[in-house]
């Protein structure tokens, strides 16, 4: 049994999210440059300079990246064998949203959905817990804009749509998100479980390294293809025209009812802003 | 890139004319932001007849929600949001003057046809580069609708703030012209 104090919950979620928000992964940066050299238009070529600019501008003044910081998504990968001391989980991961969006500057954009009142702290949280063996602790921090959440869809497929149908849906979807969600985007796709198990799926897969190979063969050729067919609709960077529209399509999967086809897209902007700790 | 054009707010009929899709303009002078929940406001003060809270005539709505300014800071980021979601609304601004909007998105066809009808042009600035976009922001004063938070309506002053015509007076459309071009 090991002892996480709550405290270390709500500083670690401070911290992440403005880490997440002034200074993307190298991952991230790394895609930039590659798309960069890729790039054929002149514009596009252009884009991806102002964003690797941006992106340094943000990590010295510590500034975020984007306007939009999202609302938090909080990934919490629990060890069965950790017991947490001196308040409930998700008044902790809430107070570190809190005092994250204070101290950083960051925006605060959740509201009720009726009035549109705004809650002036950025919280609630989306918190998705996951109990797995051990005594460790993973949180991921993943702030996600509304420009591209609104871009994402899911949809329960027939059986006989199998694997064609699923890359028609993807890449139809990149098509009719065109320019809104900020391209260069990365495309999360999910398949298989339920209705609200393959928006996680699709979510998760946003969390692996870009440019990292799918270990399932099957699946590392479906991103191949499908990333190849989306970059040749000739949309581009911020859609403007060019052949770097998606820096890469990452699948998870998982089964799913003898009736169903359940399919999610996860449309991620260039801001791929996820940060993670082990307590 | 082509030759960047300098325009100046407020636009006269005659400059917007003569941009078309896919030129790079550097905007200088005054812009107004307004999003979702001010533009509504906006139009049901059109709907009940009365004023608004400041003149749209030649001007450029931005399209933007930014960051909270650090000490000592003008501005936080303050890079454009999806228009789409202000389509309900442009046209009747549109009808009233204003020739100008900032976002990042596709339009929708009423809204582009009345960008035809009315002579009003759409920019896009680089969507998620709100750091870079709000180094040309010098000086802002929120001037209504302070309870919306980062969606009160702000005036700003830019100097070279950087954007391409998405759509012009005759209806071109840059997101379709570039995408038939790379397509394979």
């Amino acid at each position: 049994m090991k002892t996480v104090e709550h405290t270390s919950i709500i500083d670690a979620v401070k911290n992440l999210s403005m880490e997440a928000n002034f200074d993307l992964s190298k991952d991230v940066v790394a895609a930039f440059e590659k798309g960069k050299e890729q790039e054929k238009s002149p514009t596009g070529k252009a884009i991806f300079s102002a964003l690797i600019k941006n992106q340094n501008i943000a990590r010295d003044e510590r500034v975020p990246m984007c306007q939009d910081t999202g609302f938090s998504v909080i990934y919490v990968e629990l060890g069965q064998d950790v017991h947490i001391e001196g308040g409930p989980l998700e008044d902790s991961i809430n107070e570190g949203v809190r005092q994250g969006y204070a101290d950083g500057y960051l925006r605060k954009s959740m509201c009720e959905p009726f009035t549109r009142k705004n809650t002036g702290d950025n919280t609630p949280a989306v918190i998705i817990t996951e109990i797995v063996p051990g005594d460790k602790m993973k949180i991921i921090v993943a702030p996600k804009g509304g420009g591209s959440e609104n871009m994402s869809r899911v949809t329960m497929l027939k059986p006989a749509d199998g694997k064609e149908g699923i890359k028609e849906f993807v890449v139809n979807r990149c098509f009719e998100a065109g320019s809104n969600p900020c391209p260069p985007v990365i495309v999360g796709v999910g398949i298989g479980g339920s209705s609200e198990k393959v928006a996680i799926l699709a979510r998760k897969s946003l969390f692996r390294e870009i440019g990292s190979k799918n270990p399932d063969l099957e699946l590392a050729e479906m991103e191949a293809e499908m990333l190849k067919k989306i970059n040749d609709l000739g949309m581009g960077p911020q859609g403007l025209g060019g052949t770097q529209y998606a820096l890469a399509v990452h699948i998870e999967k998982f089964p799913c009812h003898i009736a169903q086809l359940p399919l999610a897209v996860n449309i991620c902007c260039h801001a791929a802003r996820h940060k993670e700790v082990i307590l | 890139m082509s030759n960047v054009i300098k325009i100046t707010t407020p636009l006269s009929d005659e400059v917007v004319n003569s941009l078309k899709s896919g030129d790079q303009v550097s905007i200088n002078g005054v812009l107004y932001t307004a999003r979702d929940a001010a533009h509504k406001r906006l139009v049901d003060l059109l709907d009940k007849g009365e004023k608004l809270p400041f003149d749209v005539k030649g001007q450029i709505i931005y399209y933007v929600g930014p960051a909270p300014a650090k000490p000592g800071a003008i501005i936080g980021s303050a890079g454009p949001t999806t228009s789409y979601r202000m389509d309900p609304y442009a046209p009747r601004l549109m009808e009233i003057g204003m020739k100008g909007m900032i976002g990042k998105g596709n339009r929708a066809k009423n809204v582009i046809d009345a960008m035809v009808k009315f002579k009003s042009i759409y920019f896009a600035a680089i969507g998620g580069a709100g750091a870079l976009v709000a180094r040309s922001i010098k000086k802002v004063e929120i001037i209504a609708y302070e309870d919306l938070g980062p969606e009160a309506i702000r005036k700003m002053e830019v100097e070279d703030f950087q954007a391409v015509v998405v759509n012009d007076t005759s209806g071109n459309d840059v997101y379709k012209e570039g995408m038939n071009k790379y397509k394979k």
